[in-house]
């Protein structure tokens, strides 16, 4: 995504700061909105042009707390919702934020077609493995043998695997992180942002009230690993053999094979164009074979070839 | 068919010189019914004849059936001709084509005493015994393939019949010729050759043994030459852009999809863009995607394509985004009769939604009315910020009439960029004492606080609240737009007498029938009057009192009468109106009224009521 280079006035955490947020003290989703505002100030993004768009569930809140234009959907549907706003605005930067139940379940047919259709954008996952704002149910991603009010022995149905999914419908840049990682988040945020395309940062995000702990194996000061994917530098180096190639989906499904607790960093980033693109190309070649007429002059051309 | 008043002795000057022998009857309209298969181009003789029609001053209804298979299977499409006012497909047809066993077995039926049944004898053997029409045999078939060359299979006997036709009916064969080669010269050369060579010999087929007469369709007085000839979804289509719609986004579904494929192709012409999403959710949307973002836009479908829009639909409510939604009723529940016209769509257009949420819902009466109804949902949904749902139905979508082009000067919308102006300190988008103006992405607000538009319940800041006051008069601010649009609607036009015994009362594509039914009641000396609703949400002012007039208030719609006896219009006429003389005539057949089903219906109505 570009950013504007001379913005007028310059945007601070204080103005993009709006309510204060509802989570649950603890919550994981404090340090992605903070990481999120450390992001915008350091690509200072014209605040106006910045559109918060989420559907339904506890992250989904996340337009509320951010001082710009914002909207709040139905669930499931704010991938479409922001494609209808990317399209029509190329002026904008859109975000969108939600949990694993707007992505991967209710919402999951229309990431798979926002990502293959390559809509300039960027999508913030807060992935907490539990269905959080209606109290405890098993989520797609919640692990086989978690324990749920719709699953009190256990959950037996196999999880989503989120990167998988992604890296096969498509989606030109996809990232993992950690919401107990705020630097590698907004490294994470700000790669998304800057890709031309739709981009993707599924974030680790824990809900301390339904599913403590359930991170604690990615926390280092938990005990935990934090294994993060080491990229190619292209530098004709033995040990850069050994690295991860980002253009490479195939070596992509292999790292995302291992799903709990997962690799973090950039598994997959590819440029080609977005649907933005393609669709202005379309628009700009109708209009000139039409000599931008105006929409009178359209009009009566085409009825005359009905008389 | 009606003969004309005048001498029937005048000789065409456009007639086939080896034919003149024929007698010449001049008649005022004509019923010609094709039944054959889906590909064998019946469709394309028919839209010439309207075409030729619309050029010639003359009036044009078509009506057709269309097979919901993939390939094939028996399809109709019948030509209303005529120099009067048309506006109906015709009850019964004067002249049948069947081009195979099943079209003559199905169809005859539906000639009139007296009718006339031109039937390929390679194909299909006529009933005998069958003395109620008149029977003209013609080997449709091998004399096509032989016009041709032998090569072409059978493809080439529309076009055959088409010459016929002109030549039966006095028509303009250079006319003809000349709208055939705009079809066809586009494509390959032969194309046009074989078309032309089965046209040609269809036109020099020697009838004089055949028929005892030839008929001269009379051309129409109008004088007006900027006609055109379309269908309804064409209409509707360039109504929005005419309308100021930019951004539309949706899902295929018949009878829906030739709405959104002229869109994915027109849009980008005027600067837009037309969005083919992955389900009707995505459709929706995206639609309300754009809305917010500034834009006028539209979604749309088909019955079941609707019910999973709703949701949305329900969001866009409570936001107060300006959206336009079409919905092409087809035959329901569920997949129902996908290629057959219904209305019974109205009460899920106006209350489909969760929770209390009203709209806008208009209904097109005929195919230049979804052009205009798309305007006017335009208008409705930029004044109110609301959205706006237009129920056309299957019938109204594929029909081609002919209608006088708009006064474009008057009515095309060509400023459509949106409004980035910043908004002032005290910016509210959901002001109690006004209407709601959103500020799009990209406007400044000076304030500095930035909105958040949410399916929540809000205050005017668009604020989330619980409030048990705020959430009261939000709902009343919200039901109280549509009356303010209420109050500035106009009273339905009575056609016909003003009071009496019968106001016929309908709504979408029963206007034609209705209005020929109000007619014919009249002229056989009853008081009889016709008022058509286009606003169907909310219903304008003033219905009521034209309703008093009446001993009978018959509401006639396509779609079931319900377990209380009443359509789904006739439903809400009573609710609102708590009327009695209110009452229903409803039926799904899949078909469209006839008028002598309307009349026997409210003769049914006035016998119980004496």
């Amino acid at each position: 995504m570009a950013t504007e280079t001379a913005a007028p006035e310059k945007l601070t955490k204080k103005q993009l700061t709006a309510d204060h947020p509802t989570w649950c003290p603890g919550c994981g989703d404090f340090a992605v909105l903070a990481s999120f505002f450390k992001v915008l100030e350091k690509l200072q993004i014209p605040q106006e042009k910045i559109v918060t768009i989420a559907g339904i569930g506890c992250s989904s809140r996340f337009p509320y707390f951010v001082n710009s234009h914002g909207l709040h959907f139905i669930h499931g549907r704010a991938l479409p919702l922001a494609t209808g706003v990317s399209l029509s605005r190329p002026d904008t930067h859109v975000f969108v934020f939600g949990g694993d139940g707007d992505g991967f379940s209710i919402g999951g047919n229309h990431l798979d077609h926002c990502a293959r259709k390559n809509i300039n954008l960027t999508y913030i996952i807060m992935d907490n493995y539990v269905y959080g704002l209606t109290k405890k149910q098993t989520s797609p991603t919640s692990p086989i043998g978690y324990k749920s009010k719709t699953d009190p022995t256990g959950a037996i149905d196999r999880p989503v695997n989120p990167m998988k999914k992604l890296i096969a419908s498509g989606a030109s840049f996809i990232g993992r992180s950690h919401a107990s990682q705020v630097k590698h988040m907004m490294a994470m945020y700000e790669r998304a942002i800057l890709h031309d395309g739709f981009s993707v940062v599924q974030t680790l995000s824990e809900c301390v009230i339904f599913n403590p702990g359930s991170f604690d194996d990615s926390i280092p000061r938990k005990g935990g690993v934090f294994e993060t994917i080491d990229e190619k530098k292209w530098d004709d180096t033995p040990e850069d053999e050994a690295r991860h190639d980002v253009t490479d989906a195939g070596a992509a499904f292999g790292l995302a094979e291992d799903q709990y607790p997962g690799k973090f960093g950039v598994f997959y980033q590819a440029e080609r164009p977005s649907k933005n693109t393609l669709e202005q190309k379309w628009i700009d070649s109708s209009m000139e074979k039409t000599g931008a007429a105006s929409a009178a002059d359209l009009l009566r051309g085409r009825f005359a070839k009905m008389k | 068919m009606t003969i004309a008043a005048n001498d029937a002795s005048v000789q065409g000057s456009e007639s086939n010189s080896e034919q003149d022998s024929l007698p010449l009857d001049d008649i005022q309209d004509a019923v010609i019914r094709f039944a054959g298969n889906s590909q064998d181009g019946i469709q394309t003789i028919g839209g010439f004849l309207a075409r030729l029609a619309g050029r010639s001053a003359r009036e044009v209804m078509t009506y057709m059936t269309i097979p919901s298979t993939i390939s094939g299977g028996p399809s109709i499409f019948q030509v209303h001709l005529g120099s009067g006012n048309v506006l109906s497909p015709g009850d019964d047809a004067d002249f049948l084509v069947s081009f195979y066993q099943h079209s003559y077995d199905n169809h005859i039926s539906s000639l009139r005493d007296g009718g006339v049944c031109i039937y390929d004898t390679d194909f299909v053997e006529p009933n005998p015994d069958d003395k109620r029409v008149k029977y003209v045999g013609i080997p449709i078939t091998s004399t096509t393939i032989e016009s041709i060359g032998g090569s072409t299979k059978s493809r080439g006997k529309n076009m055959f019949m088409l010459g016929l036709i002109t030549s039966i009916f006095q028509l303009d064969r250079d006319k003809l010729a000349g709208i055939i080669e705009r079809q066809f010269g586009k494509k390959d050369e032969s194309v046009l050759r074989n078309a032309m060579l089965a046209f040609d010999a269809g036109y020099s087929y020697p009838i004089g043994d055949l028929f005892d007469r030839r008929y001269n369709l009379k051309a129409g007085t109008a004088t007006d030459t900027d006609r055109v000839t379309t269908d309804g979804n064409t209409a509707m289509t360039y109504g929005l852009l005419a309308g100021g719609v930019r951004y539309g986004a949706g899902y295929p579904i018949t009878p829906w999809s030739p709405i959104m494929e002229t869109l994915r192709v027109e849009l980008p012409k005027y600067g837009g863009l037309f969005l083919q999403c992955e389900d009707e959710l995505a459709a929706v949307s995206a639609a309300l995607g754009y809305s917010y973002a500034g834009h006028l836009a539209i979604t749309g479908s088909s019955g079941p394509g609707l019910s999973l829009k709703m949701e949305a639909l329900s969001y866009a409510c409570m936001a107060e985004l300006p959206l336009i939604v079409v919905n092409v009723q087809r035959g329901g529940p569920s997949t129902g009769l996908p290629t057959s016209v219904e209305q019974s769509d109205l009460l899920q257009a106006i209350y489909g939604s969760h929770g209390d949420a009203p709209r806008v819902v208009l209904a097109p009466k005929n195919v230049e009315d979804c052009f205009h109804i798309a305007l006017e949902a335009c208008r409705i949904a930029r004044k109110y910020s609301t959205q706006v749902i237009i129920l056309s139905d299957q019938a109204l979508s594929s029909r081609i009439e002919v209608f006088n082009e708009p006064d474009w000067d008057a009515v095309v919308i060509e400023e459509t960029k949106p409004d980035l102006e910043t908004r002032p300190e005290d910016f509210r988008p959901y002001p109690l004492d006004g209407l709601t103006k959103h500020a799009p992405p990209g406007a400044k607000i000076a304030s500095g606080k930035y909105p958040v538009v949410t399916g929540l319940e809000h205050d005017e800041w668009g604020h989330p609240t619980a409030n048990p006051d705020l959430h009261q008069k939000m709902t009343d601010r919200r039901r109280d737009k549509l009356k303010m649009l209420m109050d500035e609607l106009d009273t339905p036009d009575v056609y016909g007498d003003e009071s009496g015994d019968v106001l016929l009362v309908g709504w979408g594509s029963t206007y034609g029938p209705l209005h020929e039914a109000t007619d014919r009641a009249r002229a056989a000396g009853s008081k009889f009057g016709h008022m058509h609703c286009r606003h169907m949400h909310p219903l304008p002012n003033g219905m009521g009192e034209v309703f008093e007039k009446f001993k009978h208030v018959v509401v006639v719609e396509m779609n079931d009468e319900g377990l209380y006896g009443n359509g789904q219009l006739a439903t809400l006429l009573r609710a609102r109106f708590c009327n009695p003389a209110i009452t229903s005539i409803t039926k799904t057949d899949g078909l469209n009224f006839k008028i002598r089903e309307i009349l026997a219906g409210v003769d049914l109505k006035m016998q119980a009521s004496s």
